[in-house]
């Protein structure tokens, strides 16, 4: 008895598991199918029917072309390049003081951090749109730099719990023999920080690649256009083509799925420790 | 040089040196905006003019005195209900890959995917699987004998707008609650369940006295995620409806953003996010009051 309800549960589970990832697969797979559609292929064929070649690059390279989607890509990578170098850069900073000092204002320091979670940034870009106009940072790529490189509360706790492994007496050593502390940060507390620093170059990368409000709000020039608003501008302009959509849709979604699938172990690692703790 | 310095006034020097350019950042990106939107919210500013006249709480008095702007929390809540949902059977994933079961990292891999897809790309999606007439989920109900169902206008329907967009959210963000909740089951040590087990305690009675009650934190976590995350909608209906049809899907956010840039009324504006932000801290301070009086963990 007890082992056919086993039997049963492990059935139900299975059932459930193939439902989840039915659901999951199924919006993916018909742009998969479509982007490889002719116009009149399209109009002829279900939209779940698999298209008459996977050859078919048309959609694609009418995509490049008319799209923009190369400096889409240019410009979001210049601003994950220069963000995350600049971003890595104080968020370690700023976690090793944290993690290392104590004075009087650290409490206050890291509390400055974690309330400013609270508060919905999509809200407050009605002040900080005019911060960005007097700084005349306005629809230039350094709008969303400086708007993406501040640390976040997650990625300063992140870090301060692997200095917190870090066993001090790497840096008494040092200091024994005449390093300077910010020796100390350069040469121990940084690069043992590298396993925290993928991870966040991970999510943060996947993070600003996928971010549309900013430069919508901020980068409304044609010419600076990222991967998002260039999309939304695509989708704007051949509204209806659901063809060529699609294919502009796939070539957006892969390089984070990319990303994904090679580095997958990070992003879990990242995701868990930011909420769990 | 500064190697020279004691190791005292290196400290010092390190201390203000490396919060220096975060704490400037944060403070100009972050802090600086909520109090200049306090400030605007006590004015009428147009967003342009160089005079920000004074109106006391006359903003304030017309976001409560006009139900319109209110009601939108209507179509927030959608988001809310599906968000519940999305919690539920996350816990209920979670729980099933955290059991002994072949395959199960390929499951997790597959259920968290779509949490790192580009969320325009995935609008865009979604906006074909609804399509009315070209419609992959109306070709699906059909071909699965739901034929009376695959007339549907998913996003063209007022009822039903909300609902068919809060799916998306669903879609994309259950895994990632998933992936948190699997991390927090891990975390509960496994003695527990054996002693329980020797107690005689059942599958389901396991799950309700010692697996919930474990995972109270982050499951009120995620409750905080999911409140604040319907309250701040923005991005889906944006993108996919632009509000329609007829404002049907519009939420507070969007009302927020269309009230500054495009009818140009800063002071309202502000005062809206002022109350949405007030919101957000009053979910956070009931959760914490809860948290706290249910104490025993």
């Amino acid at each position: 008895m007890a082992h056919t309800k086993f039997r049963f549960i492990d059935f139900i589970k299975y059932f459930s598991l193939l439902i989840g990832v039915f659901v999951v697969l199924f919006p993916p797979y018909v742009v998969i199918v479509n982007a490889f559609k002719s116009t009149d292929e399209f109009n002829a064929t279900s939209s779940t029917a698999l298209p008459k070649s996977f050859l078919n690059f048309d959609n694609f390279v009418a995509v490049f072309e008319r799209g923009g989607l190369l400096s889409g890509f240019g410009n979001v990578l210049f601003i994950i390049i220069i963000t995350l170098t600049l971003n890595i850069l104080f968020g370690t900073m700023v976690a090793y003081v944290l993690g290392r000092f104590s004075f009087k204002m650290k409490p206050m320091v890291f509390g400055a951090y974690l309330v400013a979670t609270i508060i919905p940034s999509i809200t407050t870009q009605v002040a900080t749109f005019g911060i960005i106009k007097d700084l005349g940072l306005y629809n230039t790529l350094g709008a969303p730099i400086v708007l993406y490189i501040g640390a976040d509360v997650i990625q300063i706790i992140l870090y301060m719990q692997f200095i917190r492994n870090i066993p001090f007496d790497l840096d008494e050593n040092a200091m024994v023999e005449g390093a300077s502390l910010f020796k100390i940060y350069r040469s121990i507390i940084f690069p043992l920080l590298t396993p925290a620093t993928a991870t966040l170059v991970i999510l943060k990368t996947i993070g600003i690649y996928n971010d549309m409000y900013i430069p919508y709000l901020y980068m409304p020039k044609q010419s600076l256009g990222v991967v998002t608003t260039v999309l939304m501008r695509f989708q704007g302009v051949n509204s209806g083509e659901w063809n060529l959509i699609c294919a502009a849709i796939l070539i957006i979604l892969l390089p984070t799925v990319i990303l994904y699938i090679f580095l997958q172990r990070y992003i879990f690692e990242g995701v868990t420790s930011g909420a769990v703790k | 040089m500064f190697g020279t310095l004691s190791y005292n006034k290196q400290k010092n020097i390190i201390i203000v040196s490396f919060l220096l350019i975060p704490l400037i950042l944060l403070g100009t990106f972050t802090y600086y905006p909520a109090i200049k939107l306090i400030y605007y919210s006590f004015t009428n500013w147009d967003g342009y003019s160089p005079e920000k006249p004074w109106v006391g709480l006359a903003n304030y008095r017309e976001v409560f005195s006009t139900p319109d702007i209110f009601l939108v929390f209507k179509h927030n809540f959608a988001y809310f209900v599906m968000g519940i949902i999305q919690n539920i059977v996350a816990i209920y994933f979670a729980v099933v890959l955290n059991s002994k079961l072949r395959g199960k990292n390929a499951f997790r891999i597959m259920l968290f995917l779509p949490y790192i897809m580009n969320g325009v790309a995935v609008a865009f999606m979604f906006g074909y699987v609804f399509d009315t007439t070209n419609g992959s989920l109306n070709m699906l109900l059909n071909s699965i004998g739901l034929s009376g169902l695959s007339e549907t206008s998913w996003l063209g329907t007022e009822g039903l707008v909300n609902y068919s967009l809060a799916s998306i959210g669903f879609w994309r963000f259950m895994g990632y609650n998933m992936v948190i909740y699997i991390a927090s089951l891990q975390a509960i040590p496994r003695d527990i369940y054996e002693a329980a087990k020797i107690d005689g305690a059942g599958t389901f009675q396991t799950l309700w006295r010692i697996t919930l009650p474990n995972m109270k934190a982050v499951i009120q976590l995620n409750l905080f995620l999911t409140v604040t995350g319907a309250l701040e909608v923005f991005d889906l209906p944006f993108v996919l409806t632009k509000g329609g049809p007829a404002g049907a899907s519009q939420t507070y956010v969007m009302r927020v953003v269309d009230t500054a840039f495009a009818y140009n009324n800063y002071g309202l504006a502000s005062a809206m996010s002022i109350i949405l932000l007030f919101f957000v801290v009053f979910v956070l301070l009931i959760q914490q009051l809860v948290l706290n009086r249910g104490g025993d963990k």
